[in-house]
């Protein structure tokens, strides 16, 4: 117990100070800021959207448009700088992911190590309906079965059902 | 020595435990009764003992005894009672006192409750129940000890990180864990189906009061949540497929599909393998979510600080509960005779339907969650998933289920007519033209799923109340017999309208606050003024001052509309004394329509300038509202009489065996 | 009544997925790995540290030789915990270690490398963190190995430890320099 202890509250620290030098800078911003804010509302419309598109990398599951972090506000400037400059939004984008790789995209990109993820709901969805529409037909069967088994009715027994038919209520 | 005495009442609970997983489940094996009465008593002390763990650690919080681990971390004598008494939950070690708490309340409630259920089923369900509270007991003791001591005592705490310094979040982990461990209760029910090798009418008529409990009590935790989110992180979003609220929204989807195909085997005697499999998979689906916050294997802003061996062990524990439970289904599970049959179009069919789409969402979910987990684990590259893709991939699998959702309860059980059913919807056709076509006038341009979010949501609540008024012969009967019809009606009949019309209500919400909300950036100088969403916001200026352990800025905004003063909204920007940590706190004023909501940022420069955000949010009542309203109508299902009366004796037993052979 | 396999399938799509955690435990989902391995350093110029002694360095300076690039502030507190291993690097003498000063105050910057032992072939001063993000920098330290062609061959997230100095970065120059 005690060799244990001694080593998570070190441990514990270290990790929250690693953490903390990730994460934090000298000040923080308070997500997008009006002096970070393009004159030009059509640019500055483009550079939220890109923005809202992709992840802060110091935060745990933000945009680097909602985030506080240093990193963020780097980042934003960095796009409304290349928007400026005339890039599209695809190079825009391209310029930070050709820095930070795919991982900074909230939206996976679509190509060979991703094509499970997005095809996969729909292989589910298909999959499922096929299983039910098996499951239905095979119902089907067998009350087409039930009903061969019990054979035809007698004489008697449809003027029964007819007058059942007529008094039940729908 | 509380934390001693709460100690030892761990150990002993876990003695206890150990008792009530073996004895009365083979005594339920061989017939032996009072090892099956075992059970109960066994139950009420675990309960005891948990309770007394659990209220040892409140002590030594509410004093704040910091020669306990535990309190040193996550607590402050500064901080206010209600959050050292909330703190004993927010953090890992005590978020699994919580857990097994609520554990032994339920399996106690069994106890104390469940005097119509067969005895050998109660034995069986309630050892079921005692092994998962044994291995959760295990590992608090062996890895997660709430109790440990450290010496020398520091002099104070290191506070708890002051987002959670919220009676909102206070009570969220609670409401949150009594529906995921509610839905305990569900498992270990089908767990003991299946090893008695029966399923029918009776079995679910049993489970579902505590389904529907664990249903409500997640509803309302998931919803606390994503209120608090919206309140306290400042820009007005409330959800965001963070992982962990993934991971709590993953069993509210498979405890939903739970819910309706339980009423499939109760009313028509079928669908019984597949009901057992979602009550196996909605509380493995609540295990893996314990998994994912704990383990370290998803980044999250809810996650707690990592450790390997947590993760090592609570995988062990999955594999043993989960891979456990999976390969009794695959043996036992084909021994589930059904005898219902019906045809697609039924209501047994829209039922069914209900449950491919929740099922497919659950696992839709699931796979983005764990995408980039199961990537980097083999090697690939790293990917993120954020929201985009969920949004991409949810929102079109729930607009089938909100359309079916009008025409289900319409139809027949065993075989029914589309073609009377849909032409009865004519109303609520009407109703979705007419709202998208007003959304439309008012926001033209803007995101069509907004208007096609209303839309749906002005047919299922339309189409909700032509059922109601279909089934008490409204204009075809008499009033007062439609009105004695009325009062006749079951009270779950109720909720299930009640629950519809609340989802109604709540989509409109979601689809309205999400695209059509106004925002409005910019550095304000006292005397300014801005318009948001036909609202105009004056700046009063900000000033400094102090709450209980921290310091502030409070900004005054006076909000008008048409020239008549609407309210002063004073949103706050704190810093907590210990940690140093900012938080904004927003100012928001609800109305029918939408919510004013104000946030104070830095200032900017010496003239006294701020930074504000300022936001309209349309129809985010309707949210909270609409989710309110699907719980009472879970709650008012919960109380129909049907749950307390124990089901009939089973006179067609007989009759089946013949038809069977 | 379907076949008995398809009882089996939960169990299969469970183990499966339990094989992947397992798998899992043994990543840190917070490590990005860089999108710029091999490919070449971006084309840069940093000043030196005002007030402090060299003519900093660029990306012309990164050729010719295997480098190390080691991404520091003094506001960061694992650096602190890393800079005896950065040292002990850089009196190896098998590959000059030059020091990015990143988003630094000069005066603080200097004081923690006078506390702290500047062994730093050159220091640069990356004050508004631009050349940072060139290199894909997205916290401190970490530390880049660049072969001779220019070309960033290993990134280290996070500090070093003596372990991945002996078992990563010193094995990976060695080969480098062959």
């Amino acid at each position: 117990m005690t060799a244990r202890r001694s080593l998570i509250a070190p441990a514990t620290a270290l990790l929250a100070a690693l953490l903390a030098a990730l994460a934090l800078a000298p000040r923080p911003a308070a997500a997008v800021n009006p002096d970070e804010m393009l004159n030009d509302p059509v640019l500055e419309h483009r550079a939220r959207e890109i923005s809202k598109g992709l992840r802060c990398l110091v935060c745990q599951n933000q945009s680097i448009d909602d985030s506080d972090a240093d990193l963020a506000k780097d980042l934003r400037i960095i796009v409304r700088e290349r928007l400026k400059a005339g890039d599209s939004d695809g190079a825009v984008v391209d310029f930070v992911v050709s820095r930070y790789g795919d991982f900074v995209l909230l939206r996976p990109p679509f190509k060979m190590a991703t094509l499970a993820l997005w095809i996969g709901p729909a292989l589910i969805a298909l999959g499922g309906s096929a299983a039910m529409i098996a499951y239905l037909r095979r119902n089907r069967r067998r009350v087409a079965g039930d009903a061969a088994k019990v054979g035809a009715l007698t004489t008697d027994e449809q003027r029964r059902l007819a007058k059942l038919m007529q008094d039940g209520a729908p | 020595m509380t934390a001693e005495i709460g100690h030892f009442a761990l150990i002993l609970a876990l003695l206890v435990g150990v008792v009530q997983a073996t004895l009365p489940i083979y005594g339920a094996h061989h017939g032996i009764r009072p090892w099956m009465a075992v059970a109960r008593p066994a139950a009420l002390v675990q309960l005891a003992l948990v309770a007394t763990a659990f209220g040892s650690l409140m002590h030594l919080y509410i004093t704040s005894d910091f020669s306990v681990l535990n309190v040193v971390n996550n607590s402050h004598t500064a901080k206010p009672l209600l959050y050292k008494i909330s703190g004993v939950w927010g953090n890992h070690e005590g978020s699994l006192l919580l857990w097994v708490l609520i554990l032994a309340l339920f399996g106690s409630a069994v106890a104390l409750f469940g005097n119509n259920l067969p005895p050998a089923l109660r034995a069986r369900a309630l050892s079921v129940q005692a092994m998962i509270a044994v291995g959760f007991y295990l590992f608090m003791l062996l890895t997660s000890n709430p109790f440990q001591r450290i010496m020398p005592p520091p002099a104070n705490g290191n506070d708890l990180n002051p987002l959670l310094q919220d009676p909102g979040l206070a009570f969220h982990p609670p409401m949150l864990y009594l529906g995921y461990v509610g839905f305990s209760m569900a498992f270990s029910f089908a767990i003991a189906a299946l090893i008695e090798g029966r399923v029918d009418a009776a079995w679910a008529r049993w489970v579902r009061p505590w389904t529907l409990a664990a249903w409500c009590f997640l509803t309302a935790g998931i919803t606390l949540g994503s209120w608090w989110a919206y309140y306290e992180l400042g820009w007005g979003g409330w959800w965001y497929w963070d992982p962990v609220e993934n991971a709590s929204f993953m069993p509210w989807l498979a405890g939903t599909a739970l819910l309706h195909s339980s009423t499939v085997v109760e009313k028509r005697d079928t669908l019984k393998g597949w009901t057992i499999l979602l009550a196996i998979v909605t509380f493995s689906v609540s295990l893996l979510g314990t998994f994912l916050v704990r383990s370290g294997v998803l980044t999250s802003v809810h996650a707690f600080a990592t450790d390997p061996a947590r993760g090592i062990f609570i995988l062990a524990l999955l594999v043993i509960v989960i891979g456990g439970s999976l390969t009794l289904f695959a043996v036992r599970g084909p021994a589930l005779v059904s005898t219902g049959l019906f045809q697609p179009i039924s209501r047994e069919g829209a039922l069914l339907l209900n449950n491919l789409v929740m099922v497919t969402a659950a696992a839709a979910v699931l796979l983005g969650t764990l995408y980039p987990l199961l990537l980097d684990a083999i090697g690939g590259d790293k990917v993120s998933v954020g929201p985009p893709f969920f949004n991409a991939v949810f929102v079109p699998l729930m607009v089938p289920m909100i359309v079916a959702m009008a025409v289900g309860p319409l139809l027949a059980w065993k075989r029914a007519d589309l073609a009377p059913a849909m032409s009865r919807l004519w109303m609520a056709a009407l109703a979705a033209l007419a709202v998208m076509a007003l959304a439309w006038a008012m926001f033209t341009g803007g995101p069509l799923i907004g208007v096609a979010g209303v839309g749906l949501a002005a047919w299922l609540f339309v189409g909700t109340l032509v059922e109601l008024a279909s089934r008490v012969r409204l204009f075809r009967d008499p009033l007062s017999d439609s009105v004695g019809r009325l009062k006749r009606t079951p009270r779950a009949a109720w909720g299930m309208t009640l629950a519809h019309l609340g989802l109604a209500v709540a989509v409109a919400g979601m689809a309205a606050a999400g695209a059509w909300k106004t925002e409005s950036i910019q550095a304000m100088k006292p005397g300014d003024a801005v318009t948001v969403g036909g609202y105009v916001f004056t700046f009063d200026g900000a000033r400094a001052g102090r709450g209980p352990n921290y310091q502030l800025v409070a900004g005054t905004f006076r909000v008008s509309r048409n020239g008549k003063p609407v309210v002063t909204l004073m949103p706050e920007k704190r810093l907590y004394d210990v940690g140093q940590r900012p938080t904004t706190e927003a100012a928001i004023h609800t109305t029918f329509w939408g919510d004013i909501y104000a946030v104070i940022g830095e200032p900017e420069g010496d003239s006294g300038a701020y930074v504000t955000r300022l936001y309209f949010n349309p129809l985010v009542a309707w949210m909270w509202t609409g989710v309110l309203i699907m719980v009472a109508g879970g709650v008012l299902s919960l109380s129909d009489r049907r749950h307390r009366v124990g089901a009939p004796a089973r006179r067609g037993a007989a009759v089946a065996q013949a038809a069977r052979a | 009544m379907p076949t008995r396999a398809i009882y089996l399938l939960p169990l299969a799509v469970f183990l499966v997925m339990a094989a992947y955690f397992a798998l899992g435990l043994t990543k840190d989902p917070k490590i990005i790995p860089s999108a710029l391995i091999d490919k070449p350093v971006p084309t840069f110029k940093l000043p030196p540290i005002a007030g402090g002694k060299g003519d900093g360095f660029s990306s012309d300076d990164l050729k010719g030789d295997v480098t190390v690039v080691n991404v520091f502030a003094s506001w960061c507190i694992p650096c602190r915990a890393e800079h005896p291993l950065v040292t002990e690097l850089s009196e190896m003498k098998i590959a000059r270690v030059y020091g990015l000063n990143y988003k630094d105050k000069p005066a603080d910057a200097l004081r923690w490398l006078k506390a702290f032992g500047d062994s730093y072939y050159a220091t640069g001063a990356d004050l508004d963190g631009r050349v940072g993000i060139d290199w894909g920098v997205y916290g401190v330290p970490e530390t880049f190995i660049i072969d001779r062609s220019g070309k960033i061959r290993h990134k280290q997230v996070g500090p070093m430890t003596p372990d991945s100095l002996k078992n990563q970065i010193v094995p990976i120059i060695k080969e480098l320099k062959k």
